[in-house]
């Protein structure tokens, strides 16, 4: 038998080669169970890059299912929190253009909001409470509530629930802490050929 | 002399340094106000141990140190505390901040204090609470508080000990006067630190060559102490703590590492002089020396400033002419920046005013494009890609700005200095690494609220799956109740319960044959009942009397009536059965 493949080189490599295949076959078959990857990893990553306010305002409820929508084609532009410094970190990381923000589902705020409840209005319905998505409120039934600003994400999810109005939005104040340097003012291009051509006067010139 | 390295890059700027030492240290009168922010350090802002309409004494203490990164403040003078609020600061950003506002007596009485004399006789740990005490934090600059320098809990024992003396900047003169009035006091100072870190083998004044008087103030009192200062060629930024370090030693400290970790501790020569009055003369640190300068002043020179002296105050006895001024900058010209108030206070890291005319610092020119020149690269003291850190300030790509180590950048303003275009590349350094310290921020906060969100999650999952589990227990437990009663009345199970109730309802239920059955023996009993009547009536006919027969009569109607009855009962059972029949065949 093996005298008979040795004389016959071609069935020699081709059982040589059918062998090899097999084998790593089974060992990549082997590694692909072995080291298997639990959830897909780039729903994390995207979820790393969202804003984590969970205000639902794609429509998903909660950032992470938002991230599994992108990750299965979704648009990447339904973060109004994130505004577009998230959406250019999406889109470079799935290797997408960035496309601007998508204003249905509302507009990048200039200032970051926390949630604030006028403790003498309140009548402790706990609507709020089981309204807040990362449990930053706290209260108790027919007691009054309040928001502990540090855990809270801005996402105005407590508002629509209060049966009595109490809770504003307020900007988050920003003091010396929180003040960096400002970017210099972008200047004016000096050399003419240098402007970007929007007018036609800029063209006729 | 003692060999010294050249740093990479540096400027050469006028220095502008003689217009302020013309004239010594002069004192000025005390303010009428006093303003002490609460956090003139790195670190937590001081606790307000005072109350308004209180009077304190020169040197009580007004302030708390918050925490191990903090420094107590204490009054510059005694007066009454005549405010706790918010104030404008020395501040780029020209905000409030809170603020104890001191109204002066005029007295200048001194609290109770007293040093130690013989401070080689106490342990370090003692003279480091004293150092803490006295609220001194880094008088170069930064406004580290120095006590934290000094703890023990070092990871290598602190081998070389130097004394920043450099005073690069320009126009800025406050350590070279010191040093030339105070020479004594200054070795003191040293010496108290080098016991405090067990006499490290090197002890290095660095001071540039631009000071000559200085270095002849200082030499004979070093003679033969083991200190030796060390002089070398004047260029900017040659007072940076680690250019410092490199131009001494020649050893380069790693990104993001602290002297200590090379067994070095570097401290501003100010601050040594801070020191000595504190520990040998018990006063905590409530003034400094603050230079005066600029060509919008009729007098330059220093002043020996105590801390909380309005800018305004210090300008009114300087000959200040304001229509001259072109800005007014705390520090110097090259990293200082410009107040938009004259009236906020000077501070522990005060080293310098300057009022400058139209010529000396005219306004900023308009940035023009960079032109790739490449000038910045050769200034950078700290060997960066300044052009680089610019593209990528500009595009915000704060991943290539990291890579590119802009947290190692000094903002000593050198690539600013030199760029022909003009451009503020040290903002937009500043602006960047704001950014990315806030996006670092933001991330933990967001981090923080996923976890939150994915607990709340949890948590909602788990009060859904208890009560569903409650539920079915309850269920359960009815079942059993159910069955077990059924089990003490002897029936089967539940299905037998209901089978025999079905039963029942059978049983009940009757056929429309058996029915009209039932009713046609009605009828015949009702007949019965109408023959026995008439029978009895027909008897008693003859010998009863009328009561009785009347009696009699009403029984055999009744019975009658009953007969009827039945009769109509049966024709409209067998009507409505028929009818019933008629819809069955239908």
């Amino acid at each position: 038998m093996i005298e008979s493949i040795a004389q016959q080189p071609i069935l020699a490599a081709l059982i040589a080669l059918v062998g090899l295949g097999i084998l790593f076959g089974a060992l990549l078959g082997y590694a692909a169970e072995k080291f298997k990857v639990e959830g897909d990893p780039i729903v994390e990553q995207i979820d790393e890059l969202l804003p984590q306010t969970q205000c639902g305002q794609c429509g998903f409820p909660g950032c992470k299912p938002y991230a599994e929508s992108i990750a299965s084609g979704d648009a990447i532009n339904k973060c109004p929190p994130g505004g577009q410094s998230t959406i250019n970190a999406i889109a470079s990381l799935l290797d997408v253009p960035a496309p601007e923000l998508d204003a249905e589902h509302g507009e990048e705020a200039d200032l970051k909001t926390v949630a604030y409840i006028r403790e003498d209005e309140c009548i402790g319905c706990t609507k709020c409470i089981q309204a807040c998505p990362v449990d930053a409120i706290l209260g108790a039934a027919k007691l009054m509530h309040t928001v502990i600003a540090d855990e809270c994400t801005g996402c105005d999810l407590c508002v629509e629930p209060c049966p009595v109005d109490c809770i504003d939005m307020l900007p988050l104040e920003e003091g010396l802490k929180q003040w960096h340097w400002p970017a210099p003012l972008k200047t004016a291009d000096l050399i003419a050929s240098d402007r970007a051509p929007h007018s036609e006067e800029g063209r006729a010139a | 002399m003692t060999k010294t390295w050249v740093t990479p890059g540096g400027v050469h700027p006028p220095e502008n340094k003689h217009q302020s030492l013309t004239l010594p240290i002069g004192a000025l009168p005390i303010p009428e106000k006093l303003l002490v922010p609460l956090s003139q350090h790195i670190g937590a802002p001081a606790n307000t141990c005072v109350k308004v309409g209180q009077k304190v004494l020169k040197g009580q203490k007004i302030a708390d140190a918050t925490g191990s990164v903090s420094v107590p403040m204490h009054a510059p003078t005694s007066g009454t505390i005549s405010a706790i609020e918010d104030r404008p600061i020395a501040h780029s950003s020209g905000m409030s901040a809170p603020c104890i506002e001191i109204t002066s007596d005029g007295k200048d009485n001194w609290i109770d204090h007293e040093g130690i004399a013989d401070f080689e006789h106490s342990s370090p740990q003692i003279l480091t609470k004293i150092i803490a005490d006295a609220g001194i934090a880094g008088m170069g600059g930064a406004g580290f508080p120095s006590a934290i320098k000094l703890s023990p809990g070092h990871q290598r024992p602190i081998d070389t000990l130097i004394i920043n003396a450099t005073e690069c900047e320009p126009y800025i003169t406050a350590d070279d006067s010191a040093i030339r009035e105070r020479a004594a006091e200054i070795i003191e100072g040293i010496g108290i630190l080098s016991h405090i870190l067990g006499n490290p083998s090197n002890i290095l004044i660095g001071i540039e060559d631009n000071k000559p008087e200085a270095i002849a103030a200082l030499q004979p009192h070093v003679a033969d102490s083991g200190i030796s200062v060390v002089s070398f060629p004047t260029k900017y930024p040659s007072g940076g703590e680690k250019q410092l370090i490199f131009i001494l030693t020649g050893k380069e400290l790693p990104s993001g590492t602290l002297p200590a970790e090379a067994g070095m501790v570097c401290i501003n020569i100010g601050t040594t002089y801070a020191i000595k009055r504190a520990v040998v003369n018990g006063e905590p640190l409530i003034s400094r020396v603050t230079t005066m300068t600029g060509n919008a002043c009729g007098i330059n020179r220093n002043y020996e400033t105590l801390i909380g002296t309005p800018v305004s105050h210090m300008l009114a006895h300087s000959e200040f002419n304001e229509a001259a001024c072109s800005r007014l900058v705390m520090g110097g010209p090259m990293m200082g920046f410009s107040l938009t108030s004259a009236d906020v206070p000077v501070v522990k890291t005060t080293n310098c005013i300057l009022a400058p005319s139209y010529s000396e610092i005219p306004d900023d020119e308009p940035a023009q494009p960079c032109i790739r020149c490449g000038m910045c690269a050769e200034a950078c003291p700290a060997s960066l890609l300044p052009q680089q850190l610019f593209w990528y300030s500009q595009a915000e790509d704060h991943d290539r700005l990291e890579a590119h180590n802009l947290f190692d950048c000094i903002e000593c303003g050198a690539c600013s200095y030199v760029c022909p275009s003009n451009i503020p590349l040290v903002q937009h350094y500043r602006h960047s690494k704001g950014e990315i310290l806030k996006a670092r921020e933001e991330k933990v906060k967001s981090d923080h609220a996923r976890e939150r969100f994915e607990f709340h999650q949890q948590r909602m999952e788990q009060a859904e799956k208890d009560k569903e589990a409650k539920r079915a227990a309850r269920r359960e437990a009815a079942e059993k109740a159910k069955a077990s009663t059924a089990a003490a009345t002897g029936a089967g199970s539940a299905a037998d319960i209901i089978t025999a109730a079905q039963a029942r309802a059978a049983a009940k239920k009757v056929s429309p044959e058996q029915q009209q059955a039932k009713f046609e023996r009605s009828i015949a009993g009702a007949e019965m009942r109408v023959q026995m009547a008439t029978e009895k009536l027909a008897e008693a006919a003859a010998d009863q009397t009328d009561e009785q027969k009347n009696i009699l009569t009403a029984a055999l109607n009744g019975a009658k009536q009953k007969l009827e009855q039945a009769q109509t009962r049966l024709a409209d059972h067998i009507e409505q059965h028929k009818e019933l029949d008629s819809e069955q065949v239908k």
